[in-house]
């Protein structure tokens, strides 16, 4: 079994931006340890000759030439946005972050 | 915000050894960005030249920008590093809304190029060698303006403005080893291994290198440790040290707030430093915590890059003559000694001096215009001596009349004056300003009559064959022309006068 505790569930869940109770995190750390002990079994499928793979298919260089395509106008950029103020978005102040 | 205690520069040298470490990011000057098709141009509208893919809307694909992929490779190789055979992305997860996808792309442990090193030259010719760890591709984040507050900084700031123009310019990011053994020397090697990096990466043609622009940044890493300790004291990381000077700065300044923190027996705090350009002082920003878990893996949107020997050849083969090999061959070509040289390029003229030549001075007269006249003139002018206006045509021209007799070498100041002030060219201005040496013998022979008369003492002395009091002749005559006439011929003239040879 996996060794996933509350306090890995309760820092995973901060990192996330992701507001949990004092059960949620309990429940999580018994289910995260289930999870990650079902992705290693294909860890146990896969033989030494089998690399590591990020991607299904062995695709490499997928490039694009340095040419100018589409845009935005600001509006169109703005228009999902909660907020904005002068073609910016407009956020909280970040406090206690960079 | 209080201030910090600080040694004195001189102590803290006496008492510790300084380790460094720089990350340098080089903005690439690509037309489009890393991973977008959108333009990659510098002071635009907010948020105009973006589109799906900055603006991390959900279901876009990103794909690989080739030119900036061959900068960073060039990059890499002019750093002298390995072109890893096989790399890839990486996702940097954080939140913060200057990454509207909470998370940068980058390339986390296959940088595309690493182990590498770049010789730096010191101003007195001492050559330093810096290791480079890795350069890596990765992304710009989007522009923050902190609004609220009294100083713009976003302690106090009610909240703020977000432009993505930037989000996704293409960056490269350069990491260099520990500099251990720089010693009192480490501010000075910093500023001039930023300043290398930035020439190289100009020189290359990948970057508009502008520093004032943020096209290169530079996060500057000091530790200290008592002399004779290998193991590393804890470091500080200042960030914002957007200028050659404020890295040298910087440097200085957190040399010296360790060792007050270390004399008091505290440990330093492992923490982002900010610098502050009005004061010269970095205050504290974020401890390096759980902040910088950012979970990196492979960037499922993007496949390797695979950067075979043929390609990195070719690319090999377009790298322009590296900038200090560039310096090696000018000198030799010039003939300057070390220490001339050395001056040349502290002074900033390598280039101009270089056209100059190219214009058809000799290497000897370019130099004595560029590090005479020009200079000095630059200083009062506090321009570089580059940026005053004159042309390599010019001195070319000033040498010539020079040369010809038609002026000396006051007059050519004077018409040097005249050109920066607009006046026309150099042969345009000694026919205004009447500057012309006078050549005819009639008025010359009358103020030198006139001198001898004055000094008949003077006079039998030449004529005696104590030439060295000649002086005082010439001078009565060139008093008497108000310095327009050719002294060499003066002093022919004076010695024809009295029958003496020369």
């Amino acid at each position: 079994m996996a060794a996933i505790n509350r306090d890995d569930v309760a820092h995973l869940a901060r990192l996330a931006h992701i507001e949990m109770s004092a059960e949620e995190l309990d429940r999580m750390a018994g289910e995260l340890a289930v999870i990650v002990d079902s992705v290693k079994s294909v860890s146990e499928a896969a033989g030494d000759d089998v690399p590591a793979t990020s991607h299904p298919i062995p695709l490499s260089n997928v490039f694009r030439e340095d040419v100018v395509g589409h845009t935005f106008t600001a509006e169109q950029a703005l228009s999902g946005a909660p907020d904005s103020f002068e073609g910016r978005f407009k956020v909280p102040a970040i406090l206690d972050e960079d | 915000m209080s201030t910090d205690a600080t040694l004195s520069f001189e102590e803290a040298m006496e008492k510790y050894d300084p380790v460094l470490g720089f990350e340098v990011h080089v903005e690439l000057n690509t037309k489009t960005k890393m991973f977008s098709s959108a333009p990659n141009v510098f002071g635009d509208e907010p948020n105009t030249n973006v589109n799906e893919v900055d603006l991390g809307m959900p279901g876009v694909l990103p794909v690989v920008n080739r030119t900036a992929v061959e900068s960073s490779i060039k990059i890499g190789l002019a750093l002298n590093c390995k072109i890893a055979e096989y790399c890839r992305f990486a996702r940097k997860n954080y939140f913060y809304p200057d990454t509207p996808k909470n998370f940068q792309t980058s390339q986390y442990d296959e940088p595309i190029a690493y182990d590498g090193y770049l010789d730096i030259e010191l101003s007195d010719g001492t050559v330093f060698r810096v290791e480079i760890e890795r350069a890596h591709m990765e992304e710009d984040a989007g522009k923050l303006t902190h609004m609220g507050g009294a100083t713009g900084r976003i302690q106090g700031a009610d909240y703020s403005l977000v432009d993505y123009n930037r989000s996704g310019v293409p960056l490269v990011e350069i990491v260099t080893k520990p500099i251990e053994g720089a010693g009192s020397r480490a501010p000075e090697l910093a500023k001039a291994y930023v300043a290398a990096v930035r020439e190289i990466v100009k020189n290359l043609g990948v970057s508009d290198a502008k520093m004032e622009r943020g096209n290169v940044r530079c996060d500057a890493n000091v530790s200290l440790r008592p002399h004779g300790r290998e193991r590393f004291g804890i470091r500080s990381e200042t960030k914002n040290v957007n200028s050659l000077r404020a890295v040298e700065h910087a440097v200085r300044y957190e040399i010296q707030r360790h060792a007050a923190v270390l004399d008091s027996g505290e440990p330093v705090i492992q923490e982002t430093r900010h610098w502050h350009e009005d004061t010269r002082t970095t205050t504290s920003g974020r401890a390096k915590s759980d902040a910088d878990d950012y979970r990196y893996f492979p960037e499922p949107d993007l496949v390797p890059v695979l950067a075979s020997r043929e390609w990195v050849e070719e690319l090999r083969a377009t790298l322009p003559e590296p900038p200090a090999a560039r310096r090696k061959r000018l000198q030799a070509d010039w003939g300057y000694s070390d220490l001339e040289f050395r001056d040349v390029v502290n002074a900033g003229v390598m280039d101009s001096i270089e056209e100059t030549i190219a214009a058809g001075a000799n290497a000897s007269v370019a130099r004595k215009w560029w590090m005479g006249e020009i200079v000095g003139r630059a200083k009062t002018a506090d321009v570089d001596p580059s940026e005053l206006g004159v042309t390599p045509e010019t001195i070319v021209e000033l040498n010539k009349l020079v040369e010809g007799g038609k002026i000396n070498n006051k007059m050519a100041s004077q018409v040097l004056d005249g050109v920066l002030a607009g006046e026309g060219t150099p042969a345009e201005i000694v026919e205004k300003r009447g500057l012309a040496v006078v050549s005819d013998d009639g008025p010359l022979l009358e103020a030198i009559d006139a001198a001898l008369a004055a000094q008949p003492d003077v006079a039998e002395k030449i004529r005696s064959g104590k030439l060295q009091a000649i002086g005082a002749i010439v001078g009565g005559v060139m008093k008497a022309t108000r310095g327009q006439a050719d002294a060499g011929r003066v002093k022919e003239l004076i010695l024809e006068r009295l029958g003496v040879e020369g």
